[in-house]
């Protein structure tokens, strides 16, 4: 065999390897929506509540409420109806919105920016804190600070989130006059500033709107903060569990052998390990604020997806509440995706395979 | 104003930022300087949080806001926008809600025969957009309504009017006369309390022509074009005194002073509706002074405001009520003594001392406080001994067991704990059934209940809304046409059904009074329905609001009288 021959042979096996990785990602995500659908079909279905009197009202006389029964194929068998629906949602078309009378899909373009900022921002806090907490507390495992960390973690466990953000609303905004509330703006720009992406601080950046820029900020710290509370605690936790399975690697002490300082040895090598299940932490906690925090938004009076979704679900507002799925679970799977492109440039080995 | 300044606003800013080290590790010192840092940057600015002199900022509930039309709107805060940004002929007399005055109109006659209704218009009014109000612009707006046919059509539709005979039966016959032909004689007082409502609002016709959307007719919709509705849903064509600036749905909703408005003025150039559900935010929003009126506040937050000084809490009854639906099926609940003992087994009293205080009060007939005829006769209270004797006398001395079908929210679940125990004392044993509002719903509406905590909120400020649904079951089979409440309850009338249609043709308005009056006294003795409370609408606000005040509807919550010191 040539060198040529051999290597078009391993070309042509790790093309094939490659579209294997693709057909099995392809099927994966096709199953997982698939579930993601029939499972969302059938809760809509199974549900003790009439989508038409959802529709149509109270008050609407019996012929109204057959006609549209008839509109909507209630009367068809139910498969046939879950092949409307997939067909339906394969083209993107949600139908329309029960309650605010709009295709779902619009409405879900407006609320999803304000929840996207504030997830990302809840977060950059979390994870911009979590992670150097959760190594000091695996370095100093058993002190002081590690205590500190583990009271902080269980107390952003274990406290209902609604309490602490009406607290934390006495305390930074009736009290102390930190931060603004209630919604993403103040009044004096509610009818000033039109946003363009809808994540309200970088349409303030791009436009070079500095004082709304500000204002944006001061409204979303404390919600954000609040949210990356919670989710600096389930990171502190991880990466301090993650940390210590690292520093008890013969590795490390190889390289306290060579004289690296404990600095290096800590934050280059036993975190950069670390780091590969630690993405899939913090990706899985970003995907979770993303899906709307309800209570937060209901506190902080914050338009976003998890209010929409909450609202139509107590309306029987089947059409908003399943496009609203598919969209978290798409966007969930898409997260999924990414982390998982973060594990092969994190990780060498990955790459090989 | 003193009240409304927080002393905590006084206080130096930085006390609090004497961070101490404690910890040695390099690490954790760059960590406490990078929240130092934040900390700093959230103490930068001092904020003085307090609304614009010129503007008035309310903390509402408005995500029940789904469109602005007046032809489509049937929600509460679009009635509330509707009413102040729009104009109708006739409204409400403020001062007694069972009288008319002329708005857009002047004077209005009604023919011999009651069907045709004459309206001339006032001269030299205009829209917001400085065109002129005709009586063409009236016809439009009837037109709109009939035509598109959304959820409050059948208001303009019940009098006999079409797609079809529209231009015939609502037309203008000169530019300031407008003319309505209804299809039977209807008593006069109420056709005019329906075009009180806000479906009857009057559009620019100019402005809503200018953007109409061609569509292909079908079965469903004639028509070739939208009427402008998908346009005016989230816009406006008013002649009121405020205009529309923006409304952000789950947001906020902005209005503006309207300098045009012809028929009232508003004293403050802006309003601003901020969405917000949350009590106990919304309180601290008008503690803080971001907001100037609280619009959904729980009782103890209302109790709270109303202790403080500088502020000051309204109230108002709206046309809600709430009440059991006693199921005519059961064989218990038919006869007529238990569903006398039922209602002398409510602690009408106590629910009203906590449960609903501040949000409602008892009310046991079933038309609202402020309607036409309604009566404030409240002759049940708690007698455990006259209920057993009830009781006795239905042959059911031991009492029976029954259920109850209740929405899993305050404060309705929490009377229906109440009513367990009271019911418990003449041995009616009482087992709830939670449930989400819709599922409660869907179930008492295909009558599978026994009882049924059910609201009932009228459609229009005059009692054949409510006594169309109370008394009139003119089919009581399960296939029936007209489920009524009545129907709901398997409840057959009787005589009640003639009585109820004879009210509404009852031309002279004190013996239509009378007819509703006698309806009641019916109802509340032998009806399938144990009247309990009527809801009360509370808002609290800072002392410096002035002219505020709730009205009988949330189609007379005014706000263009309000000013600010």
């Amino acid at each position: 065999m040539t060198a040529i021959e051999a290597s078009k042979l391993a070309r042509r096996r790790r093309i094939r390897g490659l579209a294997l990785t693709f057909g099995r990602f392809a099927i994966m995500l096709a199953t997982t929506f698939l579930g993601l659908l029939a499972v969302t079909f059938f809760i809509g279905r199974v549900v003790p509540i009439d989508p038409v009197l959802a529709i149509v009202g109270d008050r609407a006389p019996a012929a109204v409420v057959e006609r549209v029964r008839e509109q909507m194929g209630f009367n068809l068998p139910l498969w046939q109806q879950f092949f409307i629906y997939l067909r339906q949602a394969l083209t993107g078309d949600f139908g329309v919105s029960v309650l605010t009378t709009n295709p779902v899909f619009d409405d879900i373009l407006r609320v999803f920016p304000a929840t996207l900022e504030l997830a990302t921002v809840g977060t950059l806090i979390g994870a911009g804190l979590g992670v150097p907490l959760g190594v000091i507390a695996a370095v100093r495992r058993g002190s002081f600070a590690d205590q500190i960390v583990r009271i902080v973690g269980l107390i952003g466990y274990s406290v209902p989130i609604f309490w602490l953000g009406l607290l934390s609303l006495l305390l930074f905004y009736a009290r102390l006059k930190w931060v603004a509330y209630p919604g993403r703006l103040d009044v004096a720009y509610e009818y000033t500033f039109t946003p363009i992406t809808g994540l309200y601080l970088f349409d303030a950046a791009w436009t070079r709107q500095w004082d709304i820029l500000w204002d944006a900020f001061r409204h979303i710290i404390l919600p954000g903060s609040l949210l990356g509370y919670f989710s600096l605690a389930y990171i502190s936790r991880m990466t301090r569990s993650f940390m210590l399975n690292e520093l008890g690697q013969e590795y490390i002490v190889a390289a306290r052998a060579k004289g690296l300082s404990e600095r290096r040895i800590v934050w280059f090598h036993a975190l950069r390990n670390a780091a590969v299940p630690l993405v899939t932490v913090i990706a899985l906690s970003y995907a979770g604020l993303l899906e709307g925090s309800v209570l937060t938004e209901t506190v902080f009076s914050w338009p976003g997806i998890g209010l929409y979704i909450t609202n139509s679900l107590q309306n029987a507002d089947m059409n908003a509440v399943l496009g609203g799925t598919i969209v978290i679970g798409t966007v969930f799977i898409a997260i999924n995706m990414f982390s998982d492109l973060l594990y092969r440039l994190l990780d060498p080995r990955t790459r090989m395979r | 104003m003193v009240g409304g300044v927080s002393p905590f606003l006084k206080q130096p800013k930085h006390e609090c930022l004497e961070m101490k080290a404690p910890l040695r590790a390099k690490a954790f010192r760059e960590f406490s300087a990078g929240v130092a840092l934040a900390v700093l940057m959230t103490l930068g600015a001092p904020t003085y949080a307090a609304t614009p002199a010129d503007t008035l900022v309310e903390g509402f509930a408005i995500d029940d806001l789904i469109t602005l039309d007046p032809a489509e709107a049937f929600e509460f805060s679009a009635a509330e926008f509707i009413a102040n940004s729009y104009n109708k002929l006739v409204n409400l007399d403020l001062q007694d809600t069972s009288k008319i005055v002329g708005e857009l109109a002047d004077s209005w006659t009604v023919s011999d025969d009651s069907l045709t209704y004459t309206f001339k218009l006032k001269p030299g009014l205009q829209f917001a957009s400085g065109n002129p109000i005709t009586a063409a612009d009236v016809a439009y707006s009837f037109e709109r309504v009939v035509k598109l046919d959304k959820s409050p059509g059948f208001l303009i539709t019940q009098f006999g009017i079409t797609g079809d005979n529209v231009a015939e039966k609502a037309k203008a016959l000169d530019p300031l006369t407008f003319q309505l032909t209804v299809d039977k004689a209807y008593a006069p007082s109420f056709v005019l309390n329906v075009l009180t409502s806000m479906t009857a609002s009057v559009v620019d016709k100019e402005l809503v022509l200018q953007h109409v959307k061609p569509v292909t007719p079908s079965d469903e919709f004639k028509y070739d074009n939208d009427f402008g509705n998908e346009w005016l849903k989230s816009a406006y064509a008013g002649s009121g005194p405020f205009k529309l600036i923006v409304w952000k749905a789950n947001e906020a909703l902005v209005l503006e002073r309207n300098d045009n408005a012809t028929i009232h003025q508003a004293a403050l150039k802006r309003i601003i509706y901020r969405h917000m559900k949350e009590s106990a935010g919304q309180r601290l929003a008008l503690e803080n002074g971001d907001i100037d009126i609280a619009r959904n506040l729980e009782p103890g937050d209302v109790d709270a405001i109303a202790a403080k000084e500088g502020y000051t809490v309204t109230s108002a009854p709206k046309g809600t009520l709430y009440l059991l639906g006693l199921n005519q099926k059961n064989q218990y609940l038919a006869k007529p003594q238990v569903r006398q003992a039922i209602k002398y087994l409510i602690d009408y009293d106590a629910i009203a001392s906590t449960l609903i205080k501040g949000i409602g009060q008892v009310h046991q007939t079933f038309l609202p406080s402020g309607q036409l005829g309604a009566l404030e006769d409240k002759p049940f209270s708690l007698n455990v001994d006259k209920a057993k004797a009830l009781l006795a006398e239905a042959g059911l001395p031991d009492g029976f067991a029954v259920t109850l079908d209740v929405r899993n929210t305050q404060p309705v679940s929490g009377i229906a704990e109440s009513l367990q125990q009271t019911f418990a004392q003449a041995g009616i044993k009482l087992e709830l059934i939670v449930g989400d509002g819709k599922q409660v719903l869907t179930k008492c509406r295909a009558r599978q209940h026994d009882m049924c905590f059910s609201n009932w909120g009228s459609d229009y400020f005059d009692p054949n809304s409510n006594a169309e649904t109370f008394t009139v079951n003119t089919d009581n089979s399960d296939a029936s046409k007209n489920k009524t409440l009545a129907w709901r309850n398997s409840w057959d009338p009787g005589e009640l059904n003639g009585v109820t249609h004879a009210a509404l043709q009852e031309k002279d308005t004190a013996k239509r009074t009378a007819m509703y009056q006698d309806l009641e006294r019916k109802v509340l003795d032998t009806g399938p329905y144990a009247f309990i409370y009527q809801q009360i609408e509370v808002a609290g606000y800072s002392s410096k609001v002035k002219n505020f005040r709730l009205g009988p509807s949330f189609d007379t919550n005014y706000v263009f009288p309000i000013s600010k010191d």
